[in-house]
């Protein structure tokens, strides 16, 4: 296989408590911390031990959104992506479009693999790398623990409700990552300095001459229904005893 | 009068209970009629699991033996070609609809709702995100499918006693054979299953080991209750994948929760908000597991969970 495409979304880093908005817009991300999605690291880290197993020959970093995204790009071309792409969005963008996005450079890069995090940590939806295996016609295999490469197929592990799916797919095809995969790498201080030197192309989205499906509309924010602390007992007796008072056991 | 298809999840022979839950999400829209898709290779027990469930209209069966394990590449163009009558179609938030509604969206043309919380009107609904440290109210046109996927937790089952009419669907579409399924591994048990179970003991980190953790079994078993697990836990290889809780693993809503060596990282929490009762037991006093749960015991669990299991056995 020639180039494995990887999506690298930017979002609310995962250490931040996230606070919604006083006017239900949004939620806060004013000096907030920004970090490359934690699945999409996962999927880089594969990418790059696909590649450097021989399998691959090239890891081009993908990332969907401002030109503020270039700070998760460089990032990943330190990681050890070959280069980056920023696909250049002003405001929202919708799943279906991101999927055809995707669509059209894995096609204009006749790449062998897509390979994305299983969800997005800000809006949780876990369904771009669904929706661009239906697009594009290819294999899908989500939730993936355990990736092999062999020759023109992979076998992939899912985690699945059940347990452990083993699945084989012909390649090019389209992964979504899991947090078990792997762990990926720390990045040093002159592969940030090469970093800088490796290629990072802007395209505007009209260039890509995408549709993607009617916009599903947010209409408010609201923080969530917050549980209150209770009781504190002393020792065993004392929370049977409120069990019981609870009926539960 | 709106129409809506659920995609029934099943494992061959016994239909799961997010189907029953998705059932409750679709009778909340106004004037809800409602159809079951089975697709399996031989459908009939589960269709007429499915036909029980109350406020359903008709089960279509889709038989074929490509269907035999629940492959999203061979299952959603079947589910694309009957959408058409439709005006919703609806799976469930656990991995199999995770999997498969995305992509029935897609070839249908269409964004989805992930993890309907709720229904707030004909096209809008409330859902989570930022591992439920927010909820949105979204809004989807009202002129087209409108395809989702709904919060299981979030759901009570919907009775059963009705007997739907069962018929055989048609979805005679080329299906590809480029994805195959292999197999899968499952540390079968008789212990309830961790996303129905009315009861819950979950164990962190803090168990240490393997062997250690069976000091959680025994407190299950005493309790007649699931097992449960951090992330931490089940990196550390202490028990299976499957029973991971959290905003990566399973989103539940037992009557009791009972969280043993586990801190609280906001991503587990976001697994066991709905909960009826959370109890923990850490021997740090200051860990977030106190902050949201109802009733706390601070002390080491080594001595707290053995002496447990016996004034519950
Ligand atoms: C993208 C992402 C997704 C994630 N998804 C999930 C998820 O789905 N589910 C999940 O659980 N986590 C998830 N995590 C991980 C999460 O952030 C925490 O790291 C994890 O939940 C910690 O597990 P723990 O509470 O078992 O371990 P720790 O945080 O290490 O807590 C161990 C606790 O045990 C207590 N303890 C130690 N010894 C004893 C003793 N002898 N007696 C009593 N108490 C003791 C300690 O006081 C401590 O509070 C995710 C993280 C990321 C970045």
């Amino acid at each position: 296989m020639e180039k494995i495409v990887v999506g690298l979304k930017r979002v609310v880093d995962y250490n931040v408590r996230v606070q919604v908005k006083s006017d239900g817009s949004g939620v806060e991300t004013d000096g907030v911390k920004m970090s490359i999605n934690p699945f999409d690291e996962i999927a880089l880290e594969e990418a790059l031990r696909i590649k450097e197993s021989g399998a691959a020959s090239e890891v081009i970093a993908v990332s969907i959104g401002t030109s503020d995204a270039q700070q998760q790009l460089r990032t990943g071309l330190a990681m050890g992506a070959d280069r980056a792409i920023l696909v250049l969005v002003d405001g929202d963008i919708d799943p279906l479009s991101v999927a055809h996005v995707f669509k059209a450079l894995a096609e204009k890069e006749n790449a062998g693999l897509v390979m994305l995090g299983k969800q997005a940590i800000d809006g949780d939806n876990s369904q771009i790398a669904q929706m661009l295996a239906a697009i594009w016609g290819r294999p899908q295999a989500t939730f993936a623990s355990n990736v092999t490469i062999d020759g023109d197929t992979a076998r992939v592990v899912r985690e699945v409700d059940a347990g452990l799916e083993t699945i084989e797919v012909d390649l090019p095809a389209v992964m979504s990552v899991d947090l078990r995969l792997n762990e990926p790498r720390y990045v040093k201080l002159p592969d940030i300095m090469k970093a800088k030197k490796k290629p990072l192309d802007e395209i505007p989205l009209a260039d890509l001459g995408i549709a993607g499906g009617p916009p599903i509309k947010e209409l408010a924010y609201a923080p969530p229904e917050s549980r209150q602390r209770g009781v504190m007992v002393d020792d065993v007796a004392g929370l049977v005893a409120a069990l019981k008072d609870k009926g539960i056991v | 009068m709106a129409k809506v298809l659920i995609i029934a999840e099943h494992d061959g022979s016994a239909l799961n209970t997010s189907t029953a839950k998705c059932v409750s999400c679709a009778a909340a829209i106004d004037g809800a009629e409602i159809d079951i898709v089975v697709l399996a290779a031989s459908a009939a027990d589960v269709a007429a699991q499915a036909a029980e469930i109350s406020s359903v209209n008709r089960v279509l069966t889709i038989e074929r033996p490509e269907n035999e394990h629940a492959v999203t590449a061979v299952l959603a163009p079947q589910v694309a070609a009957i959408a058409g009558d439709y005006s919703y179609i609806f799976g469930p938030s656990t991995t199999f609809g995770r999997d498969l509604m995305p992509h029935v969206a897609a070839l249908l043309g269409v964004n989805q709702v992930s993890d309907i919380m709720s229904v707030e009107g004909s096209h809008s609904f409330k859902r989570p995100v930022y591992a439920g440290n927010a909820i949105v109210t979204v809004e989807a046109h009202a002129d087209s499918l409108l395809v989702a996927t709904v919060r299981v937790a979030s759901w009570p089952a919907a009775a059963g006693g009705n007997s739907a009419t069962i018929e055989a669907g048609d979805a005679s579409v080329e299906v590809p054979s480029h994805t195959r399924y292999v197999g899968l591994e499952s540390a079968a048990s008789d212990r309830p299953d961790l996303q129905t179970a009315a009861k819950v003991v979950a164990g962190g980190r803090a168990l240490g080991s393997e062997e250690q953790f069976g000091l959680i079994y025994s407190l299950a078993d005493a309790l007649g209750a699931a097992v449960g697990a951090s992330r931490a836990a089940v990196d550390a290889g202490y028990c299976p994948n499957e029973l991971q809780v959290g905003q990566t693993g399973k989103i539940i809503a037992p009557e009791l929760y009972i969280a043993i060596g586990i801190s609280g990282a906001i991503q587990h929490l976001t697994g066991i908000k709905d909960a009826g009762t959370i109890v923990a037991i850490n021997k740090d006093e200051e860990a977030p597991i106190f902050e949201v749960s109802d009733i706390g015991l601070v002390g080491d669990l080594f001595s707290i969970v053995p002496e447990l299991t016996t004034a519950l056995g």
